[in-house]
């Protein structure tokens, strides 16, 4: 990592991006105190990262879970939020809830050796939530999950939120990220690219794909004062208009200076279009 | 509270490992054929002319062999059960889940060694009873101080336990094997080089197997509790790989007890500081 400058705001769902060997991990590793940063600072919920307590608040489910395989769910869960200090009248209670939550009610009695890696994902998922942590670490959630699986853990991750707590989201599903996250952050070797607040980013800057002629070169000048100055391809436009609402006016200017619009059609940048955008292309590993 | 949650977890862990039942399932096959030995040997002294002090020192000699059995056993036995526990758990990730709970890390190691250490117990308490117990009700014959004896082929697990701990902080699970076994083969050797030059009153190569017990006390631990046990006129017996020619002083029980303790706290101390 090099002058990775992160905030996350609570009560809010983070998005982590980058691609492989970016460093994600390894920063979720450094905020958790699994491993040490040789220089610099963390603070997690206000305390240096690492410090024991802290952890009584924090939940973690790592990118390929592990455990135990003799263990049932029922037991996995109840070791760990012992582990976590709940008092075991509250385990009874919501050890059956969290199962059924992640949808293992069927499972609740085989042993993990028996779990398939996307049932593995769902019990690290509910033991990751066994003490309600303020602060939730999910690394690469969904993978290994069937579709039915992926919109569970979605939900699972919004109903976290509506109760206040922070999720820190790590993963390579962009249109997961893009349905689910309140800001997300790309980082490349180690270094923090850009950000956006995607309720900002479902709102902002909209594309506008035109097909229109006789364009004269101050039109597409003065279209620079919606947005970024305008490319033209022979007939084809490309507007990138600062929100939605300044669709109609561009439509305006463009007839009213003299342009034949056969096409207007407004799309929104995909995170993944701004993920390519962001990150240029593949450059190996 | 967590050490022992972690101790708990870590005893039933290892108690549902393979290597720990194929080993009760040897001491148990051992303990057989151990009984059925001492059977045989006292059912032909009724017909031989052998005098019952001789008779005495032969069934005294077969109980130390056995003893010694499930000393040897109950080592390998301890190294082989935990010597991924630390080093497997890395490399397979499942101590993410377990070192991001509110425990530190010293909670986690020093729970999974009181975990082995009970399963250790448990194993020592099963197979050197029942060896005593064959040695009494067959052959007629008893331990000098078997609490003594017993004990210390505990401490020799143990100390067989922490360094396997020590290296697993640092190595993968097949070097940290190769490194444990390793010792325990030079402790032997050293063990057998310092109670030959008893025999032979050699000096230098009594140092040569006090260095190698200095670097690996368990066979001295094992030659101690061996001198606890057998009779002093078994021991006396020149020429007997239980003769008590050249037997560890308390010093080095004292020195186990602190090398198996430094072992510990340098595992703690390198797992605290180590990234996972």
């Amino acid at each position: 990592m090099r002058d990775l400058s992160l905030e996350v705001r609570r009560g809010e769902i983070f998005g982590f991006l980058g691609p492989n060997g970016a460093g994600k991990s390894t920063s979720i590793k450094m905020l958790l105190g699994l491993a040490r940063p040789t220089s610099g600072e963390a603070f997690v919920l206000g305390v240096p990262a690492g410090d024991v307590e802290v952890r009584r608040k924090i939940g973690f489910l790592p990118e390929d879970f592990r455990f135990y395989e003799w263990l049932t769910p029922v037991e996995l869960l109840h070791l760990h939020g012992r582990l976590c200090g709940v008092p075991s009248d509250t385990l009874r209670k919501c050890v059956p809830a969290l199962i059924d939550l992640v949808g293992l009610s069927a499972h609740r009695d085989k042993r993990l050796e028996n779990f398939s890696k996307g049932m593995l994902q769902r019990i690290g998922l509910a033991q990751a939530l066994i003490h309600e942590p303020d602060l939730i670490f999910l690394d690469e959630p969904t993978s290994g999950l069937d579709p039915m699986g992926r919109r569970t853990v979605r939900d699972i991750i919004r109903a976290q939120r509506d109760r206040g707590a922070t999720v820190f989201l790590n993963s390579h599903l962009l249109s997961e990220i893009e349905i689910t996250c309140d800001q997300v952050v790309f980082i490349r070797e180690g270094e923090v690219v850009t950000s956006r607040d995607m309720r900002a980013h479902q709102e902002g800057e909209v594309h506008v794909d035109v097909r229109a002629r006789n364009l004269t070169p101050e039109c597409l000048a003065s279209l620079a004062k919606w947005g970024t100055p305008a490319v033209l391809d022979q007939e084809r436009l490309t507007i990138v208009a600062r929100s939605r609402g300044d669709l109609p006016d561009v439509l305006r200017h463009l007839v009213a200076a003299g342009a034949d619009v056969y096409q207007f059609t407004p799309h929104r940048m995909s995170l993944e279009e701004l993920f390519l955008s962001v990150m240029g292309e593949d450059r190996g590993l | 509270m967590g050490t022992w949650i972690m101790a708990g977890v870590t005893f039933r862990e290892a108690a549902r490992k393979k290597i720990l039942w194929t080993a009760l399932i040897a001491g148990a096959g051992f303990l057989l054929v151990f009984g059925i030995g001492l059977h045989v040997q006292v059912g032909d002294f009724r017909t031989s002319a052998v005098p019952p002090f001789l008779r005495y020192q032969i069934v005294s000699a077969m109980l130390m062999v056995g003893l010694y059995t499930v000393d040897l056993l109950a080592v390998v036995m301890t190294t082989l059960t935990s010597v991924d526990t630390i080093a497997g758990e890395i490399t397979s990730g499942t101590i993410y889940a377990i070192a991001t709970k509110p425990l530190a890390r010293w909670q986690i190691l020093i729970g999974k060694w009181l975990g082995f250490a009970g399963m250790v117990a448990v194993y020592v308490a099963i197979m050197f009873g029942g060896a005593l117990a064959e040695g009494y009700w067959i052959g007629g014959v008893m331990a000098q101080h078997p609490i003594r004896g017993g004990m210390l082929v505990f401490l020799e697990c143990m100390i067989a336990l922490s360094v396997t701990f020590l290296f697993g902080t640092w190595f993968s699970t097949l070097t940290n094997g190769v490194i444990v076994l390793g010792l325990l083969g030079l402790a032997f050797m050293g063990g057998w080089l310092e109670q030959m030059s008893g025999f032979t009153e050699g000096s230098r190569l009594a140092m040569v197997g006090i260095i190698s017990s200095l670097i690996m006390p368990s066979e001295a631990i094992w030659r101690r509790a061996a001198f606890e046990m057998e009779s002093p006129l078994a021991g006396s017996i020149q020429f007997s790989p239980f003769a008590d020619v050249s037997v560890p002083s308390s010093a080095m029980i004292v020195y186990a007890a602190v090398y198996l303790l430094l072992a510990l706290v340098i595992a703690m101390v390198h797992f605290r500081e180590r990234d996972l």
